[in-house]
This record gives structure tokens, sequence and C-alpha cells, in this order.
């Protein structure tokens, strides 16, 4: 083939791929979890003048992920046209349900698991594995509360028994049922509630029988810092950390083979109460502008956020805006 | 640059962060680029917090000792109450004190406020007495001599010679208060303490560094300005005996020995 | 106003139930609290700031005594004692997770390091501060430097130094609360983890620790009161009625 005729099918292709991505970008989202109202299109958000003067006060837990998906639906409710104030970094979930139900906050973003298992006590093995299954479920739940929660996100996070990735080759292990009569010999470090959660420690030792040589409570934060130095053999990480996302060659989640660290997407939750008075935009709003929210763009933000240490609003903004929600 | 590539770049490619400060991706110690970059979207409405936080409890503090001064100079018997139940505030450690408080007024600004000026509250006072208890005799017979009442005396010359004594007493709460504030965040307070425990900060090592030289270099500049006012306040007071347990005012007494 | 006192005697008795019996956790499994745990965590507690007290007296006693007696380092004694106050405790635990570590033996070498500026500075001042005919006089009688300083000055400047013993021990006792930042996990506990505690756990933990410290005060109180000299004591009695 010539050049000319090279370059000429080059572009052919090209402009081929441009179309197609197009096309699957403006398309309907396509949502594994069956959003109930799934907007048509990734547009920009539209500002409505009737959400003048509605104020909402969004909330979130106190990790990156949290805060990142706070400002998230924080900024696009602005753009909404409401007021947003924020209170992101409340505490964990015992906290932020307080606050939702106080009324300090209107809403934040909470796990489906989390819900489940933690608020409601229902054991890790009946949540279900299905997204939409397990925030129907949830929702149940809430309502008895004077709580709602809207769709799920598309990502989803879990507890992960995390190890190096040269100990866990070395040692053979690939799932948490390996760690079987290993793990008499080996520290686990995970946060203080780890001990009392059912998807943590006490998980592991009731449902998995396993046995720790020993059991330490460290902050969150340092949670891969105790596997690099030596401390930790196992530290629990979460599925969407940054760091996996960028260095799976040092990093593995042992697999839960039977499945009993619960996953779950997120749901926001909200007051009914806020809800209603905050319009049907509320909904709306911050269910379309979670749909692109898969794994990997979740672990991206994640990413830039824990490690790259930029700013949680930021990064917000920056999803928003290539996402193509936000001008 | 490979276009087919460009054509299907997924969102989490598109939104991929810029890794290039090496010094931040090895968690240095001094990654002045980054301060640049973050400095006032990370650390200046927490220094504003804690300044506000420091000043009102600070200014609250010494209002409600300088009452408590009054009402207890002419009725002596007030002063060991007094200083006990201070003293008791005062030994209270701050993170229980927040949430003993927590029942009654929440979490936020107010609550750390109370405990921050429950806290100052001691050692103004007691250097209030103090001073007022140096006063010589001289003057104070001077006064009565021309005619002073009670109330004038004291406002014209026992509080103007305890001046020093006061200012004292405001250095060392002031400092102590800046110190205390940063754990304001744990009862949701705000100021400098919100960048050590929230997030991935404790353990991002440039964070830690810049929140330590705006804590300790907020406390050292408030230190010099009522060190340099106490300076030129010494030289109207006389050394006077020291009664009394605290080393503070063993440090002032030296302060102003060396003056003098 | 009597639904907030009603409301604050409930937590407050909430939390008591807590300390003595255990109550179910907010993560709805389980008990958590009781007398055994709250033992744990106090004994780490006591034993973490009893470990940074030893340390911290074992180096600056001497170091107080020797500068106050020579009457040399006043500018460093002193700077010591501002430089302490200023340094936020959690700052200095945050130091220590981000660069130096975590575990015991780190949180009580950044406990030591808070303690040393008070004792440091109150020996020094102490000393110096004792009156200087008694020690001329003892020089007179041809007594050691080394035993003027321990058999005249020191129990005359015992009063100061207990002073300065009484605000590190408070203060040591204030910082072990927040240890378990740093994966020590003292009475503070129960404060900074409510998820599992729930809001009667964190009371409560706010009321041991209180409790903890006014009783070490009270202690080390009666300690300074125990060795301050008679004469001492009717001097101060004397002024201060003044």
């Amino acid at each position: 083939m010539s050049f000319s005729k090279y370059l000429r099918a080059l572009f052919a292709l090209l402009a081929a791929g441009v179309i197609a991505f197009g096309v699957a970008a403006c398309g309907d989202d396509e949502d594994d979890s069956g959003s109930e109202e799934s907007s048509s299109s990734s547009t920009a958000i539209e500002s409505n003048p009737d959400n003048e003067g509605v104020e909402v006060t969004i909330g979130s837990k106190n990790f990156d992920e949290q805060f990142i998906l706070g400002e998230i639906y924080a900024q696009a409710l602005e753009a909404a046209g409401y007021t947003v104030k924020t209170d992101l970094n409340l505490g964990s979930e015992v906290v932020a349900k307080k606050a939702l139900e106080s009324g300090e906050i209107d809403a934040y973003p909470e796990y489906t698991s989390t819900t489940l298992t933690s608020l409601y006590g229902v054991a890790p093995e009946e949540v279900p594995g299905d997204a939409q299954e397990a925030a129907d479920l949830a929702n149940d739940e809430l309502s008895a509360d004077g709580l709602v929660a809207f769709a799920p996100t598309p990502f989803t996070s879990a507890n992960g028994v995390g190890i190096l990735t040269e100990t866990a080759e070395a040692e053979g292990l690939e799932t948490i049922s390996d760690l079987e009569g290993v793990s008499e010999d080996l520290t686990l470090y995970g946060t203080t509630e780890c001990e009392e959660r059912i998807d943590c420690l006490l998980g592991l030792e009731q449902n998995y029988g396993l046995k720790f040589g020993d059991f330490k409570s460290v902050d969150p934060e340092l949670r891969y810092d105790v596997l690099d130095n030596g401390d930790a053999d196992l530290s629990i990480l979460f599925t969407t950390d940054g760091q996996l996302y960028k260095d799976p060659e040092t990093y593995t989640i042992l697999e839960d083979d039977q499945s009993l660290l619960p996953s779950g997407n997120v749901i926001v939750t909200a007051s009914q109460e806020a809800a209603d008075a905050a319009g049907p935009d509320f909904q709306e709003t911050i269910e379309t502008v979670q749909e692109q929210l898969d794994l990997e763009v979740m672990q991206e933000l994640n990413a830039r956020v824990s490690l790259d240490r930029e700013d949680p609003a930021d990064v917000a903004a920056d999803y928003l805006q290539q996402a193509g929600y936000v001008e | 640059m490979n276009f087919f590539l460009a054509a299907e770049e997924s969102l989490a490619d598109k939104l991929a962060g810029d890794s290039s400060d090496q010094c931040i991706q090895d968690n240095g110690a001094f990654c002045f680029n980054w301060i640049a970059e973050n400095f006032s979207d990370r650390y200046v409405t927490p220094t504003l917090e804690h300044l506000y936080l420091v000043g009102i409890s600070v200014i609250l503090g010494f209002v409600l000792a300088m009452g408590m001064a009054v009402l207890s100079h002419r009725r002596r018997w007030l002063v060991p109450p007094f200083i006990g139940f201070t003293g008791i505030l005062y030994t209270i450690p701050s993170v229980a004190f927040f949430f003993l408080l927590s029942p009654i007024t929440g979490r936020g600004v107010d609550t750390a406020l109370i405990a921050l000026t429950a806290y100052n509250i001691q050692i103004i006072y007691r250097n209030i007495v103090v001073g007022l208890n140096n006063v010589p005799v001289g003057p104070k017979d001077a006064g009565r001599g021309m005619g002073m009442t009670g109330p004038q005396l004291l406002w014209k010359v026992e509080f103007p010679l305890a001046v020093p004594e006061i200012v004292a007493g405001l250095r060392i709460a002031t400092v102590s208060t800046v110190a205390i504030a940063t754990l304001a965040d744990l009862a949701g307070g705000g100021g400098l303490g919100s960048q050590i425990i929230t997030g991935s900060n404790i353990t991002f090592k440039t964070n830690i560094l810049v929140v330590t030289v705006l804590a300790v270099g907020m406390a050292v500049i408030f230190d010099v300005i009522f060190l340099l006012a106490q300076r030129r306040l010494t030289r109207w007071q006389t050394a006077g005996e020291s009664t009394g347990k605290s080393s503070r005012r063993f440090e002032a007494a030296m302060a102003r020995s060396r003056a003098a | 106003m009597s639904g907030l006192a009603l409301g604050f005697l409930g937590s407050f008795g909430d939390a008591f139930e807590f300390i003595f019996q255990g109550q179910q956790s907010p993560l709805a499994r389980g008990e958590v609290g009781g007398p055994d745990r709250v033992w744990d965590f106090l004994v780490t507690h006591v034993a973490l700031s009893a470990a940074a007290m030893a340390l911290a007296l074992a180096i600056a006693l001497p170091l107080g005594i020797y500068l106050g007696h020579r009457g040399r380092g006043e500018l460093f004694a002193v700077a010591a004692g501002n430089a302490g106050r200023a340094l936020p405790e959690l700052v200095l635990i945050a130091l220590f997770v981000a660069f130096i570590g975590t575990g015991f033996d780190n949180v009580t070498l950044a406990l030591m390091i808070l303690a040393v500026p008070p004792i440091l500075t109150n020996t020094f001042v102490g000393i110096k501060q004792v009156d200087r005919t008694a020690v001329e006089a003892a020089r007179g009688m041809g007594m050691s430097e080394r035993a003027i300083a321990l058999r005249i000055e020191l129990p005359l400047a015992a009063p100061t130094i207990m002073t300065g013993v009484r605000t590190s021990a408070i203060n040591v006792i204030a910082t072990a609360a927040i240890a378990p930042l740093a994966s020590v996990d003292t009475l503070g506990r129960f404060i900074l983890a409510p998820n599992v505690y729930g809001d009667a756990g964190v009371i409560a933990g706010a009321i041991l620790v209180a409790l903890l410290a006014l009783t070490v005060e009270l202690c080390l109180a009666g300690l300074q009161s125990a060795l301050t000299p008679k004469g001492v004591k009717l001097q101060r009695q004397a002024l201060e009625t003044a």
C-alpha cells in the first residue's frame, strides 16, 4: 500500500472511531445498577430557577472517597441552581445518620452494605449481591426511620484483606480461606472499629473462623504504610483504593472466596422531608451525576486525592467537567 | 501519540491526574511546589478559624477572670474556691472537656469556645490575683490619703500596677490556647487541627510540617507580642514576693528582675 | 431548660452503664464497654503516662538541678518551658505518626518530650531561687557542691519542682488520651471511636479521662504538700494572708 493510501485508511478508521466514541458518549448510559430515573444523556446540568433559594446541606463521612463523592454531589446540585452547603467529614455512619435524622444535613453518600450490616444488623451473607436489590432492601429499612436512599452508583466498594503481592506469592495465598492455619502467625492491622465490625475482623473471626496472631488498630490512613514498613502482614484495605489502581504489582487483596465481606454500591441517603422539600431535581441531579462513576473512575479519583494529594473539590470539579455534567 | 487510543480514551484515562510531583509521590517532607499550589485552599480557612477560636476564648476568659478578681478582691474568702474551681477545669484534659460538654452544647465551635475559655480562666485569674496582691503598700496608702474610695483605688491604682502580671497571664494563656485549639476539630470546631485529623492527612509529611509551622509560629508570634508588652510595662512594677504554686509566676518574676 | 438538664443526666447515666456493664454497640453487633475493657485501656493509659514521666524525670531533674545550681543556662531552661507550651499535643503525635512511627515505644518517646519542659524549667527556677544565704552558709560549713544541691537546694525547691511535675503529668495524661491516633489503645479510644462505642462510650471515655487526671492531680498535690518543708509552708501562709 502506498503511504498516502495508508494515511487515508488511517484517517477513515480514526473518523469511525471518533464517531463511535461520540455515539457511545452521548447515547443512553447503560447502567448495571438499573437506576430508576436514569437520565437519557450526560449533557450538562441545567440550572433550574425553581431551585433558587432552596438550601440543601450535603454531608459525608470522613475519608477521601467520601469527600470526593460529597463534593461531586454538592457541586452538581449547585449547577442545578440549589444553594448548597457542605458538612463533609462528619465521622462514621452512626454520626452521619444522626446528623441526617437531626436535620444537620439533608443527604450523604452511604454504602448499601454499610447501611444493611452496620445500621440495621443484617448478616453479611444476607446482603444481596445485586446492587439494586441491596438498595431496595436498604430503602425498606431506612423508610422506617424517615429516610430514603437514591439509586446506587455503578461502582461498588468492599473491605479487603490486603497483603503485599510478594508475600502473597511467597506464601501461596490467594484467597482469605488460604489463611487458615497460617493466620495465627500473622499480624492484622485495621481501624479501631474493625474489631467490632462484621465486615471486618469480627466477620473474619466468626464467619471464616480465622484467628490472628495479633490485631492492631491503626488510623485508616496508615493502611498501606503498615504494609510497606513491615509492621503489618495483613491490612484491611478498600477495593476502590487509588493505591490498588496505581500499584497493582505491590499490593494484592485476597479473594473473598466465601463472599463474607459484603460489598456495597453508594446510595445517597437523604431524609424524606428534605428530599420532598427540595423538589424533583434533587434526586434527579444526584442520580444523573453518578452515572459515570465506575470502578476505574472512582479509583482514579481516589488516587488523585490520596496519592497526588489534590483537593477533593478540585478533583470532583474535574470529574463533573470531563464527564460532561458541568461546563 | 497513538491516534487509535486517543479516540477510545476512557473517562478514567481522561481524569488521570498529574502524578509528576515526585516529591509528593514519595511522601517527602518539603514539597514546596505542592505547598505553593495548595496553601490557600487548605490552610487559610483553618488558620483563620484557629485565630478566631484563640481570640474569642482569651477575651472571654479575660473578662470572666476580671469579674471574678473584682469579686474576690474584697472578699478574700472567695479566692480559694475560685482557684479550686478553675483549677479543676484546667486539670480536665481538653479532649475530655469537649465531649463532657457535648450532651449540652453539641458539636461545633461553641463547645470548643466554652472549653478553651474555661481553660484560660484559671491562668488569667491566678495572675490577676497575684498581680493585685503584689501592689506595694505605698501607692495604696497614697491613694487612700487622697481620699479615693475602694473602687477608685482598685481601678486607678491597683489594677494599673498589676498590669505587668496580668499581661504575663494573658501571654501564657494565649500561647497555651493556641496549642489546645488544635484539638478543637475533634469536637467539630475547626482550626488547624482539622488538617491533621481528616482524610489522609496524618501520614502526609509535608502537610504535617506545614501545620506544625503554622501552629507553633502562631504561638511564638503571640508569645513575642505579649513579651514585648510585658517588658514595656515592667518598668513600672517593683519586684514583689511571688507566693504560690505556678512556675509561670516565677518566670514572670524572673522577667521582672531581668528587666529591672 | 429542664429538658436539657434531664438529657444531660440521661447521657451521663448511659455512660455509667457503659463503664460498669457494657452496652449494645451502635454497629448492631454485640456488646462493647464494660469493666474489663475499661480496665485494659486504663492500664495502657497509666503505663504509657508513667513510662513517659519516669523518662522525663530522669532527664529533666538532674539537668535542672545542675543548671540551677550553677546558675547557668537560664535562657535555655526558660526557653524550653516556653517552647513546651507552644507545641500542641496533637501536632507532636502527628509528627511522630508521620515521621517516626506508631506504637507504644514511639508514643512514650513523644510524651516524654512533652513532659520534659515544665519539669526542667521549674527545677531550674526552683533551685536557682533558693535563698542564697542558706547556700552560702552551707558552703561556709564545708559542704560539697553536690551535697548542697541535693540536701539544701533540692528540698527547698521541692514545691516549685512538684508544680512542674504536676503540670507535666496532666499534660501527659491528656495527650495519652489521643494516643489511639498512633495505635496505642488508651482510654481515649472510647472517645475517638464513636462508631463502635456509641455516644455513651464517648462520654464514658471523657469521664474516665477526666477522673484519671483529677485523681493524679490530687495525689501529686498531696505529695507536694508532704514534700514542702514546714518552714516554707509557714512563710507562704504568712504571705498569702497579706
